[in-house]
């Protein structure tokens, strides 16, 4: 290229800025906030503050000057957006790498997945923190308690919520019923949930009698939570199904029921099937309902309709609240975190495997 | 395996709103009978009346009698479902079932019902209607394959497929190649001169020259307003209708003065 072409500019065009624009000026505003908080005393949330804060105003005010107003104006909505995004992930990371860091202790101890807390005294925790012992005690009893009342809760939920969500898709036709379903279904799902576990308490104890803690009466508290979750969901899957479909099948001379169960069911089945994983996963982590319902055992209960039952959420409220051994607290938190980091993998299995089923049952449109 | 139609001062009500208002009409066996008209003169609603796809809709009713080779659809204990075996209906948009493969689709109309059939007889009911569909020679080798995946013609002849593999008495189409090509539209239209030698077929047509080229009768179906109910206005055969209406609004609609 020789320096006498004078390219022309198109009458297209107006000012633009170069590509590497954003990066320039997020580079002088790092080192200007950097510089600003070594005066005022540096820490890094600071930091990040004045240089966000610096990177918006340089990259919308050279945008001004150069591209004009409307170019500025995108330039801030964008840099509003990715402030909102950050801020709303910065606390989601941090809790991972807080209960990554304090959790994968707890998880590699050998024995933590595999052995109960049954036996394990403070004397074995003081112990591990005097002596340097392995940290005894594990959550097997307390895993194997949240999958069994997750398991029945799902059991309980599943048939009562897609049924429900089928009266209100099929057959409800905006009746007085389904509009009070509707209606209670959306007030269940503002339930607290300590009022669930409250109410599985007090049904139990009417029918079965006063302290009856058990694993299904936990299950029972989180269906109450799970079932307004699992018909919402399944009813908003019933009713993206195109009335085409249902149309096509009685026009072939098949009942309403068989195109419900044949047609409309396995058109949806990919976003119900989500959605139940995704309920499951709402509910795993509930500590409030559990506590009332089904306390909590130290020891394995296999039974899930007898005896009191630990889960993970329980086993981490007891173990923060009353460490095993209340003069060595550190091994407690360790089991503590490490049950966290568990119940954080689980709740994150559920949603790939809500994903996966999602992808599995998706109607396949290959030629 | 064809059977004739004869409807009986017919009123068809959305609620209370008479949608269509006294309709006769005989409509032969082993004929093609179009339905033509201005949009929302009732056209659609009147032929869904035809195998009780209408009463589908809350708070859709009729009222009067539309006799199946003498039957009753709307008499006391008639079974919708027994109704609609008999008389099948071919949809304006092609709707395969998005779970099933090509073969599944054709024999939806068996296998929802769960009624048993053997491999060798699905195979020879799939053969049969894909034939009978002039689909056969272009998805027998993929027959396995989803029926979303095929172009929308093929879609259309597909739900025709599905529609004969029950063997119904009579086929209705309602608007059937409104989203088709021309070409695709040609298949379907050669497939109804076919069909015909079989079954009943009524067609609803916005097409004034899909109803000439295939059909024996053409009723003229017309509303007077908004919210008034659309009538039957004139039924004859196709080439009185389109070539010596005896009535003066349906020589304006066919000669393209209004409508």
């Amino acid at each position: 290229m020789s320096a006498t072409v004078v390219r022309k500019r198109s009458a297209l065009t107006k000012g633009q800025l170069p590509k590497f624009a954003p990066y320039i000026v997020l580079a002088v505003a790092l080192i200007v906030g950097a510089a600003i908080l070594a005066l005022i005393g540096f820490n890094a949330f600071g930091w990040g503050i004045v240089s966000a804060i610096l990177f918006a105003v340089g990259l919308v005010s050279w945008s001004g000057a150069v591209e004009g107003a409307r170019k500025a104006k995108d330039k801030l909505a964008t840099c509003l957006v990715v402030g909102a995004f950050l801020i709303a992930l910065l606390p989601l990371i941090s809790v991972i790498v807080t209960v990554l860091v304090n959790g994968i202790p707890g998880l590699i101890t050998p024995g933590f997945l595999g052995t109960s807390m049954n036996g394990v005294t403070g004397a074995y925790d003081n112990k591990a923190v005097e002596e340097g012992a392995p940290v005894l005690g594990g959550i097997y009893h307390a895993l194997l308690g949240t999958i069994q009342i997750t398991l029945l809760a799902t059991v309980i939920s599943v048939p009562v919520g897609l049924l429900t969500s089928i009266y209100l898709v099929e057959y409800g036709n905006d009746r007085p019923l389904a509009r009070a379903i509707t209606f209670f279904v959306d007030v269940m799902t503002g339930i607290p949930s300590i009022v669930a576990g409250l109410f599985a308490a007090a049904f139990f104890f009417a029918i079965v009698g006063p302290g009856t803690k058990t694993g299904a009466v936990a299950a029972v508290a989180l269906s109450v939570l799970m079932i307004p979750v699992v018909v919402r969901s399944s009813e908003e899957m019933l009713k993206i199904v195109p009335n085409e479909l249902r149309e096509a099948s009685y026009a072939l001379g098949v009942r309403k029921w068989r195109t419900i169960t044949k047609v409309v069911i396995p058109t949806a089945i990919s976003g119900i099937a989500s959605g139940v994983t995704l309920a499951i996963a709402r509910v795993i982590g509930e500590t409030a309902p559990i506590l009332v319902t089904a306390g909590f055992a130290t020891t394995i209960n296999n039974n899930v309709f007898g005896g009191w039952m630990a889960s993970l959420p329980t086993f981490i409220y007891t173990q923060i609240l009353n460490p095993t051994s209340p003069s060595n607290p550190g091994p407690s938190d360790q089991r503590a975190w490490g049950a966290a980091l568990v119940l954080i993998i689980l709740v994150m299995l559920l949603n790939l495997g809500a994903r996966l089923i999602a992808r599995l049952f998706a109607p396949k449109t290959g030629r | 395996m064809s059977k004739r139609i004869d409807v009986k001062d017919l009123n068809v009500y959305y609620g209370n709103f008479l949608a269509v208002e006294d309709v006769n009409i005989n409509i032969q066996a082993k004929s093609v009978t179009a339905f033509i008209g201005p949009s929302g003169c009732g056209k659609s609603t009147f032929l869904r009346t035809l195998n009780r796809m209408h009463e589908v809709l809350p708070g859709a009713r009729v009222e009067g009698e539309v006799l199946l080779d003498g039957d009753n659809l709307y008499g006391p204990g008639v079974d919708p479902v027994t109704v609609r075996t008999q008389v099948g209906m071919v949809f304006q948009r092609p709707n395969p079932f998005p779970t099933m493969s090509i073969r599944d689709n054709v024999l939806a109309g068996v296998k929802l019902n769960n009624k048993k059939i053997s491999k060798g007889a699905a195979d020879a009911l799939v053969e049969k209607s894909l034939v009978g569909a002039n689909l056969w020679n272009e998805v027998k080798d993929r027959l396995d394959k989803p029926g979303s995946g095929l172009s929308g013609g093929q879609q259309q002849r597909l739900c025709i497929a599905r529609a004969i593999a029950v063997e119904p008495q009579v086929i209705l189409m309602d608007e059937p190649c409104s989203a088709l090509d021309p070409i695709s539209t040609l298949a379907v239209e050669d497939l109804i001169n076919e069909l015909k030698d079989q079954y009943t077929v009524v067609i609803v047509t916005h097409n004034m020259q899909q109803a000439a080229r295939v059909s024996d009768k053409t009723a003229f179906f017309n509303i007077a307003g908004t919210g008034k109910p659309g009538k039957l206005i004139e039924f004859a055969d196709t080439t009185s209708i389109f070539n010596n209406p005896a009535q003066k609004a349906t020589e304006d609609y066919v000669s393209g003065r209004f409508g």
